[in-house]
């Protein structure tokens, strides 16, 4: 077929387009993989008993923002990442903002505490699991993003995947604080962020295999 | 190139609310600037020009809906260029036949070229080979011009139907485009 014939072809009875498709996609893979994220949570790990009580806390809601605002900044990356020829912004440099001044805060905490208390503030009763219990609640919305970009356009693949798994992991995050007892700004600076980073580092290292196109 | 901007941006737009017209218009002028492109690019592989066009056409076509109304065209179209161009290099795994290391610098739309060469697959016979369910509605909507109405009513399809055929079908195409290389 010469080109001027597969132009002929691809522009015959061609219908309009509905640019709204990419944003109903990305919002049903959100709210889906949310979803089946609350239910892992729920099911899975069980709430934790004293969430009503500990949102009286200013720290629960720091790390409920923490959380937040890297899911947005996160997914704001992945928005533009599946369309050719967009700039990624300013969303990274907001994700190292929120970060550093979550480390900020956490040696604030270690500084003001005692020397028998870090250790505590450090590791809570959770850090052994909190990583991969994020990356767990995380897999659905991950899994759900990578699906949806695949249908867009992403150009960069590895930053495609990783951001993929960044804004998942942050989300997924945000929905395990329903069960995760730990307030500790050094706590959540350091295995929230692990968290948050195992799902990332799977995209990047996927991304090129599994969104080409 | 700000002229080549609005320009193509005025037609693709025109061509994303339903003007076939328009979109016609559109593809013949990108094409022109594809092939350029494409010949400065591929220099040491002059044969893969036209297939690799033509697979840009398709990739464009399927990825319309990834182009935002409010964001510049030309570098969209970019972008996409020169996506498919790398990715065919690393499928040939012969990015050591590259006239000059790909430069950012080196635009699409700096220049046009008409004169076609033969692409080396056949797109018609690709299409030969999809199933009937995506076959025949693109051989009668999209070559053949007939309306979604009467190819529902030839084909025995629904309308839905014959519509998601002809876009899995263009999909299809391209994925198979892709494997041959």
């Amino acid at each position: 077929m010469k080109t001027e014939d597969l132009v002929s072809l691809l522009s015959t009875g061609a219908e309009a387009v509905d640019l709204r498709l990419p944003s109903r996609r990305w919002f049903l893979a959100l709210a889906g993989g949310a979803l089946i994220a609350f239910l892992l949570t729920a099911g899975l790990l069980k709430l934790n008993p004293a969430l009503w009580h500990e949102t009286s806390k200013p720290m629960f809601w720091v790390r409920e923002s923490f959380c937040a605002v890297l899911g947005i900044l996160g997914f704001t990356a992945v928005a533009r990442l599946a369309r050719p020829g967009l700039r990624l912004g300013l969303a990274p440099v907001g994700i190292a903002v929120a970060v550093i001044a979550m480390w900020v805060l956490a040696v604030m905490t270690l500084a003001a505490a005692s020397p028998q208390d870090r250790a505590r503030l450090i590791l809570g009763h959770t850090a052994g699991a909190c990583p991969f219990l994020i990356a767990l609640v995380a897999a659905p919305l991950f899994a759900a993003l990578l699906v949806v970009m695949r249908s867009l356009a992403p150009t960069r693949l590895r930053w495609a995947g990783a951001a993929s798994g960044f804004a998942a992991g942050s989300i997924g995050a945000l929905v395990y604080t329903l069960h995760c007892p730990e307030l500790a700004p050094p706590f959540i600076g350091i295995w929230y962020l692990i968290g948050m980073l195992i799902p990332t580092a799977i995209g990047a290292w996927l991304g090129p295999s599994l969104l080409r196109w | 190139m700000q002229l080549i901007e609005e320009r193509l941006r005025s037609l693709m737009l025109q061509s994303l609310a339903g003007d076939a017209a328009a979109y016609r218009v559109f593809l013949d002028e990108l094409t022109t600037h594809l092939r350029s492109y494409l010949r400065r690019r591929l220099g040491a592989l002059p044969d893969e020009v036209e297939d690799l066009l033509q697979e840009l056409l398709l990739a464009v076509h399927n990825k319309r809906h990834t182009y935002g109304p409010k964001q510049p065209l030309t570098p969209w179209v970019q972008a996409i260029a020169r996506y498919k161009l790398v990715d065919l290099l690393r499928r040939r795994s012969r990015r050591d036949v590259l006239t000059d290391p790909l430069d950012e610098d080196d635009q699409v739309f700096a220049t046009t070229a008409n004169d076609a060469t033969e692409a080396q697959y056949d797109v018609a016979k690709l299409l030969r080979g999809l199933p009937d369910r995506q076959r025949l509605p693109i051989l009668y909507v999209k070559i053949e011009g007939a309306s979604v109405t009467d190819t529902a009513i030839r084909t025995g399809m629904s309308e839905s139907a014959v519509k998601v055929g002809v876009h899995r079908g263009l999909k299809a195409l391209a994925e198979r485009i892709r494997s041959i290389e």
